[in-house]
């Protein structure tokens, strides 16, 4: 800070405080209200203090499911929505280090096309091509499925974009001193360049582990049988009518669960997720 | 940009490309080029029959009123979602860039919204706003407010609209936040010692200096609104009422699966693919020109 002035001071964090409450208030209310039982939900008011039925709510959730939309227990969807969160990024990860490190260090006929081929996929997302993708994934048989889950959202060009902006940093006397040392690409490809890659893999790992989790139209449309859904798809299917009519405890309960792993990943791994954001997106 | 030492083989390349080729191929192009295929056919309900009609499925859109309400309906939420998301995140920013006590406090609350999934952030703010029990409803009638989103088209856009900020502004704010920091201090150090009080330095300095990360957010916000704020408005609204809040991208999903219009949603898609492509050429050219600076 450059001067010293006091009201503006308390202004800067009124400002902060205001914003963070509004910030934190939905995330209290729903911790609150998945420690409540339904009648005292649906008292209105509702109180604004946890109540009594948190180990109730949780277990009724995680064991057995909400007992009016859907019946899947919530337990079984976190697990489904690991499955989601790791296979992206892993899948994203490993395959575009690798056409990235082809783009890079091999001059071939077609380069530039094949390049353009993987980079155009940066410009539409999932959600403009819905149902042909659905129609593919349906002659493939793949409906219902972890590879339907996850082989369309690893057709992106994001990792592989970034990757190729990295290794053009790498200094070329690396590559130099290992062809005179007379190691071939594959082992300069394992002994330096993936090493020098971690940070670049754990950032992406960060960011595309969250994408991944809460991902939402994808699983909607290609999981129709219960014990496929993600935990997110679930809180969709629990809700099933007027807002009187939902058992908004259980509700409550599952959108904590659906928040906290993704939530410990942003705020353990800070350092990692900011570098990610900002460097994915440049 | 090109590498000056490079390694030779003839097949390697191609196998390290191979997987990525294939899933692109195969879940990419392949639907892309059927969606294109099907916005000129027009298909019977069960799929049985399909005629090519050349661009009837497109002229049918430009002339159904609902799509053009749709159209209206989505400029009016992006504009109101980047808008909003952009302003209240750089005040955020800017106030959190002046504080030292506090500051990791004050972020690690301001980021949480990014960890939660956009359907999971509309049944949060739904059950804020539950027209019978919800906790806002509550207060807004102790105001006089008649609150009820599922009759009122205009408050059930309001929903959306604060749920899909809410959700974004944690983004905007990391990104100006790390553009406020790369300011040198010595810039604001000199415009003070001139005399420029706080609130000159911001308009004069900071935020043509800003200017790069706001453009950049801009067409993030937009391309947000436009599609991953599906998720917010089918876990609240589902376009509803009366198709208030029935933006482009859930107008495709509505037609083309609940409906099976299979070829006016897939033009639909094409059009919205046009949208996109030219955001998109947008953006590059904001790249591209950073670069070269």
């Amino acid at each position: 800070m450059v001067e010293k002035r006091p009201l503006l001071d308390f202004v800067t964090h009124a400002v902060l405080i205001v914003g963070a409450f509004v910030i934190a208030f939905p995330l209290y209310v729903t911790f609150v209200a998945s420690t409540l039982s339904l009648d005292e939900i649906m008292s209105v008011p509702m109180p604004l203090l946890p109540g009594s039925h948190f180990v109730e709510n949780y277990s009724q959730v995680l064991f057995a499911g909400s007992t009016g939309g859907s019946r899947a227990a919530v337990l079984d969807m976190l697990f489904n929505s690991m499955v989601m969160a790791l296979a992206v990024p892993l899948g994203k990860i490993s395959i575009s280090i690798l056409s990235s490190f082809a783009i890079v260090y091999f001059r071939f006929p077609l380069r530039n096309f094949l390049f353009w081929t993987i980079f155009v996929t940066l410009m539409l997302p999932v959600e403009v091509r819905i149902i042909p993708t659905f129609k593919v994934m349906a002659d493939l048989g793949l409906l219902n499925t972890y590879a339907g889950l996850t082989l369309p959202l690893i057709a992106s060009a994001t990792a592989t974009f970034l990757f190729r902006q990295f290794f053009m940093t790498i200094p070329d006397e690396l590559a130099e001193a290992a062809r005179i040392d007379g190691a071939g690409p594959m082992r300069f490809f394992w002994d330096v360049v993936v090493p020098l890659s971690k940070t670049t893999m754990a950032a992406l790992f960060v960011i595309q582990f969250i994408y991944g989790w809460n991902q939402y139209l994808w699983p909607l449309l290609i999981t129709s049988d219960e014990s496929m859904y993600t935990v997110v798809i679930g809180i969709k299917r629990m809700i099933t009518g007027g807002d009187a009519a939902n058992e908004w405890n259980l509700i409550m309960a599952t959108a904590v669960l659906a928040m906290l792993p993704p939530a410990a990943v942003v705020l353990l791994m800070q350092k990692w997720f900011v570098k990610g954001l900002v460097e994915t997106e440049k | 940009m090109e590498k000056r030492v490079v390694f030779r083989s003839a097949w390697l390349p191609y196998a390290l490309l191979a997987p990525q080729l294939a899933i692109t191929v195969v879940f990419f192009f392949w639907p892309a080029g059927q969606a294109v295929w099907y916005s000129f056919q027009l298909q019977d309900a069960f799929g049985l029959h399909s005629e090519f009609v050349w661009f009837e499925n497109f002229t049918a859109l430009f002339a159904d009123p609902h799509y053009l309400e749709s159209f209206k309906t989505t400029a009016v939420f992006s504009v109101a979602v980047a808008g909003l998301g952009i302003s209240i995140s750089l005040l955020l920013a800017t106030m959190a860039d002046r504080v030292v006590r506090g500051a990791l406090v004050y972020k690690t609350i301001l980021i949480w919204p990014y960890a939660v999934a956009a359907a999971v952030a509309g049944v949060l703010w739904a059950f804020l706003f539950a027209p019978s029990i919800g906790i806002v409803t509550y207060v807004l009638k102790g105001f006089g407010v008649d609150w009820n989103w599922i009759i009122k088209g205009d408050q059930a856009m309001l929903l959306i609209i604060i749920a899909s900020v809410w959700k974004q502004i944690s983004y905007n704010f990391l990104f100006f936040l790390a553009g406020l920091q790369s300011i040198p201090k010595s810039l604001i150090e000199a415009a003070a010692i001139d005399g420029a009080g706080p609130a000159r330095r911001f308009w004069t300095i900071v935020l043509p200096l800003l200017s790069p990360t706001a453009f950049f957010l801009l067409v993030v916000n937009i391309v947000y609104a436009f599609f991953d704020t599906f998720g917010v408005i089918d876990a609240t609204t589902m376009g509803g009422p009366a198709q208030a809040t029935q933006i482009l991208v859930y107008k495709v999903y509505h037609d083309g699966i609940k409906s099976a219009d299979i070829g006016g949603s897939s033009a639909q898609s094409v059009i919205l693919m046009i949208i996109v492509i030219a955001l998109t050429a947008a953006q590059f050219k904001y790249i591209e020109r950073k670069v070269q600076y």
